[in-house]
């Protein structure tokens, strides 16, 4: 009774608003939001200088470092890539394709420790392609940077592929009519109207890879100051009993989680407005 | 579209330079075609990059699961599957997953049916909030159950006098694949259930059915496919799930080691042989969940046009 006299805007005859709502906010209180709200509490109640110096000590910052360095470079790579895998996979027709589609999810189905392992052994001095560079991958920050791709790549893929597919084809014929070389059709007529999808896709893949741990920690070597990602710290501290300390560094990458959010958040509604624009000339 | 091709202008694959004579395409109206598409060879060479880095990153890894598990032969593998702390992870991760994947599914027909079933002031927040462990970093997921359950936590004295052990025992186990798996059944049930709109709901409680019925007989119909689509993805990360989980387990071997961490533990103990065994457990659940997904995938498609063509 309590909900649907004070939140719903409007009646209605369908039952169980009340029922559902509750159970939605009991849930959510218990299994996310009271444990969230444990790390904040933890860290306000903590002295303001052991947090100061947990989170700004030089092994910390060499971490905050390579995590964003290191997925910066992925999403990049990752928004590039993506764009010509979700190109190829939407326009062009080839033998399989409904398997190699399938393939794009493996990172969201592949267990994240499995992955690492996998790449690790791909990546070795004696691995199938670890072999053949003349640089060493696994056990190097440049792990790190394969791990970030590997697990990114779907978020792109799967940004971009719907609105590759409703873009509209007679924007593209009129551009050519009026005389717009291919490139030019891309540049200035497709490229805008993939952007704010494009940039989600980007910030997903970003957002994934700096809170990525199990397919990192194998390839990494985890050397502290060279090839320790933050999670690692997190876990680090919370073995030799600095619970407080552990806590501050995931508030740090709670809070920029939480402002990726809304990032996030803005820029498909960004996306949205531009869909819902295109979709509107288009009848 | 029938129109614009009927029209004269055979000249535009001309106008847009050399890419037009790339395709040798004898009839006009695939000439046409031939000015809102790339010349062949930028086609190939787009196809080979696409392809080439999903075999570099994708293919290869998958691959190598599955030969380095037999690389030592058959009977390395099959005891290694088979051996009592493997058998214990499995039966663990099963169990994780047997509570978590219902747990969830109810929480998302509840969230779905109050999102988008009825309009409500703080939509747009809950919205958000459902979605919050997505893009909480599965460390600190973990992290933070320490912190309600653990010894120094808001819970633990309670917990130490009672003789009740959550955190390095199952139930955190099981709270953190709950945590990391919480989105994923309600996200894909509120687009289509709001695309879907209530119009059939309304229809049958006018004509007289109560609540269950409608949800049995009008509702459920409806979304069995999205329901059985968020279950697949679920189920798969709580399967699956490794940072989280890392941190409240405490890593015993043969009584919180889920597969995951048994494959972190054979791995840190040099036997790889017998941890790409037991990863490749974990691979073939994988491709089953991708192949089921790309199944559903096309039905839940089908639901949501149905619910667009009929609003």
């Amino acid at each position: 009774m309590l909900f649907s006299r004070t939140l719903l805007k409007r009646h209605s005859v369908l039952p169980g608003f009340d029922l559902a709502l509750g159970f939605t906010l009991l849930y959510l209180s218990l299994i996310v939001l009271l444990p969230l709200s444990a790390a904040f509490l933890k860290t306000a109640s903590a002295g303001w200088e052991h947090i100061w110096a947990s989170v700004s000590s030089p092994r910390v910052v060499a971490s905050y470092q390579l995590t964003f360095g290191a997925s910066l470079a992925a999403a990049t790579l990752n928004a590039l890539f993506g764009l010509i895998i979700t190109w190829v996979l939407v326009r062009y027709p080839f033998p399989g394709k409904r398997l190699v589609d399938a393939l794009v999810d493996l990172p969201f189905a592949l267990p994240t420790a499995v992955a690492g392992i996998a790449l690790t052994a791909i990546y070795a001095d004696n691995g199938v392609i670890g072999q053949w560079l003349p640089f060493k991958v696994s056990f190097t920050p440049l792990g790190v940077f394969v791990a970030m791709v590997f697990i990114g790549l779907p978020f792109v893929v799967r940004t971009l592929q719907p609105v590759l597919e409703d873009i509209n084809h007679e924007l593209e014929e009129a551009a050519a009519t009026l005389g717009a070389t291919r490139w030019q059709t891309f540049r200035l007529v497709i490229l805008p109207a993939l952007l704010p999808a494009l940039l989600t896709g980007f910030a997903l893949a970003f957002a994934r890879a700096l809170g990525e741990y199990g397919s990192i920690i194998f390839i990494a070597g985890n050397m502290p100051m060279v090839s320790e990602i933050t999670p690692l710290l997190i876990i680090t501290k919370l073995e030799q009993y600095d619970v407080t300390g552990a806590t501050a560094i995931a508030v740090v990458m709670l809070l920029i989680a939480f402002v990726l959010l809304l990032g996030i958040n803005l820029l498909q509604a960004w996306a949205r407005r531009r869909q819902g624009l295109a979709e509107g000339s288009d009848r | 579209m029938s129109a614009s091709l009927s029209l004269p202008v055979p000249d535009t694959a001309e106008l847009s330079g050399s890419e037009g004579s790339g395709v040798a395409i004898p009839c006009p109206p695939a000439r046409l075609e031939a000015a809102t598409a790339e010349p062949f060879w930028l086609r190939l060479t787009l196809t080979a990059v696409a392809l080439g880095f999903m075999t570099l990153f994708l293919f290869v890894p998958l691959a190598t699961v599955f030969f380095e598990a037999f690389r030592k032969g058959f009977e390395v593998y099959l005891a290694a599957i088979t051996e009592d702390d493997a058998l214990s992870a499995i039966r663990l991760t099963l169990t994780a997953a047997l509570i978590s994947v219902p747990l969830n599914l109810i929480f998302g027909v509840a969230a779905a049916w109050a999102i988008a079933k009825f309009d409500f002031r703080g939509k747009n927040l809950l919205l958000t909030l459902i979605d919050l462990p997505f893009s909480v970093s599965p460390v600190v997921s973990g992290l933070i159950y320490v912190l309600v359950f653990g010894l120094q936590g808001w819970l633990g004295e309670f917990l130490g006098d009672h003789d009740l052990k959550v955190i390095f025992a199952v139930p955190g186990i099981v709270l953190a694949t709950v945590f990391v798996t919480f989105p994923f059944v309600a996200r894909e049930l509120i687009p289509l259930m709001q695309a879907q709109g209530s119009e059939q709901e309304e229809a049958a409680v006018v004509l007289g059915a109560s609540g269950w019925q409608v949800f049995w007989r009008v509702t459920l119909p409806n979304i069995k496919w999205a329901l059985l689509y968020g279950v697949i993805l679920c189920n798969a990360r709580a399967f699956g799930e490794f940072g989280a989980v890392s941190v409240v387990s405490g890593h015993i071997r043969g009584q919180t080691n889920t597969l995951p961490l048994h494959i972190e533990t054979l791995y840190n103990e040099y036997q790889f042989a017998a941890a790409f065994a037991v990863a490749s457990l974990l691979a073939g659940l994988a491709l089953v969940t991708l192949g089921l997904k790309a199944l559903v995938e096309l039905r839940v498609k089908a639901e949501l046009r149905t619910a667009a063509a009929n609003p």
